[in-house]
C-alpha cells in the first residue's frame, strides 16, 4: 500500500481522480480510433487510410477535431430541442459514471465499491436512455426507428451479460472488482500457480457470453441494426452534425474501451500478474510499482479486447433484426443460465 | 464522512466532469463554427425528398413483449447476485432453492416462446 509523504486534502485527491478519469476514457478513445478504425479497417480492406497528417496519418484525430469544431450546429424546425441538446451529453457522461468502478492498480482505483460488477452492470445501460430520446426528439423517421431498434437490441443483450458476469461473481466470491482481480491471481488452475486462474479459462462460456453482448450494447457489426447507414443513414444520429455528433463519436468508442477493462478485469486478470511470481499473498503485500505497471497491462488487454471486437465489426454482415432477438432469447439467455447452474453445481460440488 | 459515501461522492464528481467537458466542447465549438441559418437547412432529413407528414408517425412496436420479459429476468438477476457472492456458505441447501428459483423463470421463457411471443410478428 502506498505510504504517501504529504497528505493529500480531499479535493485534491478528487481532482488526480478525476483527470485519471479523463485520461482513461479519453486516450483508449483516441488510441482505438487511430489504430483499429484508421489503420486496421484500412488494412482489412487493401487500402492505406489517412497518410497525409503527420507520419503515417498519426495526426489525423487532430485535423478531425478541428474539422468538427468548424461545422454548422443544425437543430431541425420539428425537433424538440432541449432534448435533443441534452441527449449526446447523457452518453458521454454515462461512459465516465462506468470508468469510475475499474481498478488500474492495487490503490491506483476511483472507487472501491463492495458491489462494483452490480454497479457496472446497471450504469453500463444508462447510455441506452441518451439513444432512445435521441431518437425521439429528433422528429425524423430514420431517427426514430433507430431509436426503436436500440432500445430493443439494449434491452435484449443487457441480460445474459449480467448473467454471464454471474459465473465469475460465482467463483471469485465477491463482487468487488478489486477482489475479482485478486482472485483471479492468487487461486491456480490445475497447479500451476505460475498462471493463476484468468476465469477465460474456466469461464470461457460466459466469456463468449459476455464479449457477444458488449459487441450488441456497442451497436457494432454485426449488432449495427439500430446504426445502419445503408438502411436507416446513422439511426438515431442522423439529425446530429457537428460537435454534438462527435460526442456521440467519442462516446460510442470511449465505451467500448472501458467494457474492454471490464471484460480484462473480470476474465483476463485485470492489472494484475500472479501474485506467486513475486511471492505476494494478499493486496498488501503487491508492492507500489504496480501502480505503474498495472494501468500498462490494462491497457494491453484493452487494445487486445478492442482488437477482437473491430475484427469481428469489420468481418461479418448485419443481422437482420428478427435474428438479432431470436439469437439474444433462445441461445444466450439459456445457455447462460446453464452456465449459471453448472458453474454453482461445480463450487459447491468440489 | 464515510468511506462509503465518499466512493459515491466520486461518482458525482465524474459525472460534473463528463458535463463539464461536454460544455467545454460545444462551448469552443459555438465560438468557432460559422453561422448561416436557412429554411431548408431546418427541415428533417429523408433521403433528400421532402419529408411526408411527421417524424413522429405512427409505427408498431414490436418488442414491447420482450421489455415486460426483459424486467421479469433483471429482477431474477438482482435475486442471483446476492446468493453468487456466498454459494459455498449455502451450500447445497442454496443451490437447490436457487436452482428451483432458475427453472422457474425459464420455465416463464419457454411459456413464452410456445405462445410464439419470441417469434417477429
Amino acid at each position: 500500500m502506498i505510504q504517501l509523504a504529504v497528505e493529500i486534502p480531499y479535493w485534491g485527491q478528487s481532482l488526480l481522480r478525476v483527470l485519471g478519469g479523463l485520461v482513461a476514457v479519453l486516450l483508449p478513445a483516441g488510441t482505438i480510433v487511430y489504430v483499429f478504425l484508421f489503420k486496421m479497417m484500412s488494412f482489412m480492406q487493401s487500402r492505406l487510410g489517412p497518410m497525409e497528417a503527420g507520419p503515417y496519418g498519426s495526426m489525423q484525430l487532430l485535423a478531425e477535431v478541428s474539422k468538427w469544431l468548424q461545422k454548422e450546429d443544425i437543430i431541425p424546425e420539428n425537433a424538440d430541442a432541449k432534448i435533443f441538446k441534452i441527449a449526446p451529453i447523457i452518453v458521454l457522461a454515462s461512459t465516465f459514471l462506468l470508468v469510475v468502478v475499474v481498478p488500474f492498480g492495487p490503490d491506483a482505483w476511483f472507487t472501491d465499491f463492495q458491489a462494483g460488477v452490480f454497479y457496472a452492470l446497471a450504469i453500463g445501460s444508462v447510455s441506452v436512455i441518451g439513444i432512445l430520446i435521441a431518437g425521439w426528439s429528433s422528429a425524423n423517421k430514420y431517427s426514430y426507428l433507430g431509436g426503436l431498434r436500440a432500445a430493443g437490441q439494449l434491452i435484449a443483450y443487457e441480460l445474459p451479460m449480467v448473467l454471464a458476469v454471474v459465473g465469475v461473481v460465482i467463483q471469485a466470491g465477491s463482487m468487488n472488482l478489486q477482489q475479482i482481480v485478486v482472485a483471479q491471481n492468487t487461486q491456480e488452475i490445475f497447479g500451476l500457480d505460475w498462471i493463476g486462474l484468468p476465469f477465460v479459462l474456466t469461464q470461457f462460456v460466459g466469456f463468449l457470453i459476455f464479449m457477444i453482448a458488449v459487441q450488441a450494447e456497442l451497436t457494432q457489426a454485426p449488432f449495427d441494426m439500430p446504426i445502419a447507414e445503408s438502411e436507416l443513414v446513422s439511426g438515431y444520429m442522423t439529425e446530429y452534425s457537428g460537435f454534438r455528433f462527435l460526442i456521440f463519436f467519442i462516446g460510442e468508442f470511449a465505451t467500448a474501451g472501458v467494457f474492454a477493462f471490464i471484460a480484462s478485469i473480470l476474465f483476463l486478470g485485470g492489472w494484475g500478474v500472479p501474485f506467486s511470481w513475486f511471492g505476494w499473498e494478499s493486496l498488501d503485500q503487491v508492492e507500489n510499482w504496480m501502480n505503474v505497471v498495472g494501468p500498462l497491462i490494462m491497457l494491453s488487454k484493452m487494445m487486445l479486447l478492442v482488437g477482437i471486437i473491430m475484427w469481428v465489426r469489420f468481418s461479418y454482415p448485419r443481422f437482420r433484426e428478427d435474428q438479432l432477438q431470436r439469437f439474444a432469447w433462445k441461445v444466450l439467455i439459456p445457455v447462460s443460465l446453464a452456465n449459471i447452474a453448472i458453474t454453482a453445481i461445480l463450487k459447491v460440488a468440489v | 464522512m464515510s468511506l462509503f459515501l465518499r466512493d459515491y461522492l466520486t461518482v458525482v464528481w465524474f459525472g460534473l466532469a463528463a458535463i463539464l467537458l461536454a460544455g467545454l466542447l460545444l462551448g469552443v465549438a459555438a465560438a468557432v463554427r460559422p453561422s448561416r441559418p436557412g429554411k431548408e437547412k431546418l427541415i428533417a432529413y429523408e433521403s433528400g425528398v421532402d419529408p411526408v407528414g411527421l417524424g413522429w408517425s405512427q409505427s408498431q412496436i414490436r418488442y414491447y413483449v420482450f421489455a415486460l420479459l426483459f424486467v421479469i429476468f433483471d429482477v431474477e438477476a438482482v435475486f442471483i447476485f446476492p446468493w453468487a457472492v456466498s454459494v459455498e456458505r449455502y451450500g447445497w441447501f442454496g443451490l437447490i432453492a436457487m436452482l428451483v428459483f432458475i427453472v422457474l423463470l425459464l420455465d416463464g421463457l419457454v411459456y413464452a416462446w410456445k405462445r410464439g411471443l419470441l417469434r417477429w410478428v
